[in-house]
């Protein structure tokens, strides 16, 4: 894949594949490209070069198929401050078509360490219990292709545990995940590979062609 | 899932009801300040009523245009929304009737009580109140396609106006003509029935077109 960002060259010739029971993690500086990686890798952007295949079609043809398949916690993490923890997870598991049975909702809740706050209106909550609250669709979630951008900022220990140990059973289950962040994973099950993306050239012009 | 979306943008309208009502008392205000303007004279006010509502309409539903996807794509659900194992198009069908529940069905339901300020005999008023019907699906239809054009952007909102209101001159036609026709006695089925065409149209064309730019807005 190659990837600009204006006239920028972010990355380009950046090959993987991923398989069950795998767990990709992206590094690299800031602004090397890891969230424009990851959605390219969903779909949200397309790439100047290159295809995502999935199961070796291309996801452009798989369209919604390959989004029953994936789910991404990005940045921005799609939690809405005027509801609370609850409706929030069903109302996005209920959109990604893993619907939440009340009970069920509640017990992911409480997984992430929510209990007792289900029903606070997201704009009341930490940055960290939201991005908790956001985790908590990971839970009961049929989708096999795990993409994280950054879920550990603002998360203390006891959540990047969480989220390993999250991620660990994902892998063991058969599911594959990639995740951009600088912190160490600490996975205890499935297979690791890390893939570095090199800083681009600064005031690197792609359209002039110059090297990356 | 759609009924999810609807759901939720409820849910989300039903918290932030100020906005809503902001809508409904700007509606209110503007097509009231004609009468104020113009004085108790009846023949005139009766004559400019269907454009003046009309017109009111067009401007309020601007109003709630840029909220539209705005908050969702600040928060990132609207990428969520991309990624969602249905098709892009019920996607935006559903945030266009919610948007039509929440900012449009008001007007409607008022419309009739504004006319009665211009003088409006009672089927005029029912005829103001279907073509208002008909037509403001249109207007939110027609309007999503602006406020996914104009995402993120900087003063969108007056971009919105600009890039809308012209596309929304027919529906204006022909829904301030079915309420002049009938203060003439004439049938005013001729420029609903034109009404509902558009009304199809834009239903089959509008989520499409809006399905396009919100991709590209969030390339």
């Amino acid at each position: 894949m190659e990837c600009l960002r204006g006239d920028r060259r972010l990355f380009r010739d950046v090959s993987f594949s991923v398989s069950p029971g795998t767990l990709l993690q992206v590094t690299g500086p800031n602004g090397c490209g890891k969230t424009s990686l990851l959605r390219i890798i969903c779909g949200l952007t397309t790439p100047e070069s290159g295809k995502i295949k999935w199961q070796g079609a291309e996801i452009r043809s798989l369209a919604e198929e390959y989004s029953r398949s994936i789910i991404y916690i990005g940045h921005r993490i799609a939690v809405k401050e005027e509801l609370n923890s609850l409706e929030n997870l069903r109302i996005s598991g209920g959109l990604s078509g893993c619907e939440h049975s009340h009970d069920q909702a509640r017990q992911a809740l409480a997984r992430v360490g929510l209990a007792g706050r289900e029903y606070l209106p997201a704009r009341f909550l930490s940055e960290g219990q939201r991005r908790r609250s956001a985790l908590a669709r990971l839970i009961n979630c049929s989708a096999v292709l795990w993409i994280l951008d950054e879920v550990m900022a603002s998360l203390d220990h006891a959540a990047v545990s969480l989220v390993e140990s999250l991620i660990s059973e994902h892998l063991s289950a058969g599911g594959m995940a990639i995740v951009a962040t600088h912190q160490e994973l600490h996975i205890s099950a499935g297979s690791f590979h890390r893939l570095e993306l090199k800083p681009p050239v600064s005031g690197g012009n792609a359209s002039l062609g110059s090297p990356s | 899932m759609f009924r999810w979306i609807v759901v939720r943008d409820l849910m989300l309208a039903w918290r932030r009801r100020a906005d809503v009502l902001s809508t409904l008392f700007f509606f209110v205000i503007v097509a009231s300040l004609f009468p104020l303007g113009i004085g108790p004279e009846t023949q005139l006010l009766r004559s400019i009523a269907p454009g003046v509502v009309w017109v009111a309409a067009l401007l309020a539903s601007m109003l709630s245009l840029g909220r539209m996807f705005q908050g969702d794509e600040q928060d990132g659900t609207l990428e969520q929304m991309l990624l969602t194992p249905q098709p892009l198009y019920l996607v935006v069908l559903g945030k266009v009737l919610a948007q039509w529940l929440v900012s449009e069905v008001p007007l409607v339901l008022i419309a009739p009580l504004l006319g009665v300020q211009f003088g409006l005999g009672s089927d005029t008023l029912l005829i103001l109140f279907v073509s208002l019907l008909i037509g403001s699906p249109i207007l939110s239809l027609i309007g999503s396609i602006g406020a996914a054009l104009t995402l993120g952007l900087r003063g969108g909102g007056v971009l919105i106006a600009l890039l809308i209101l012209p596309l929304y001159i027919p529906v204006l036609i022909f829904g301030a003509g079915a309420v002049d026709a009938s203060i003439n006695g004439v049938s005013s089925q001729a420029n609903l029935y034109l009404l509902g065409a558009f009304l199809v149209v834009s239903l089959v064309f509008a989520p499409w077109a809006t399905s396009a730019a919100l991709r590209i807005s969030l390339e």
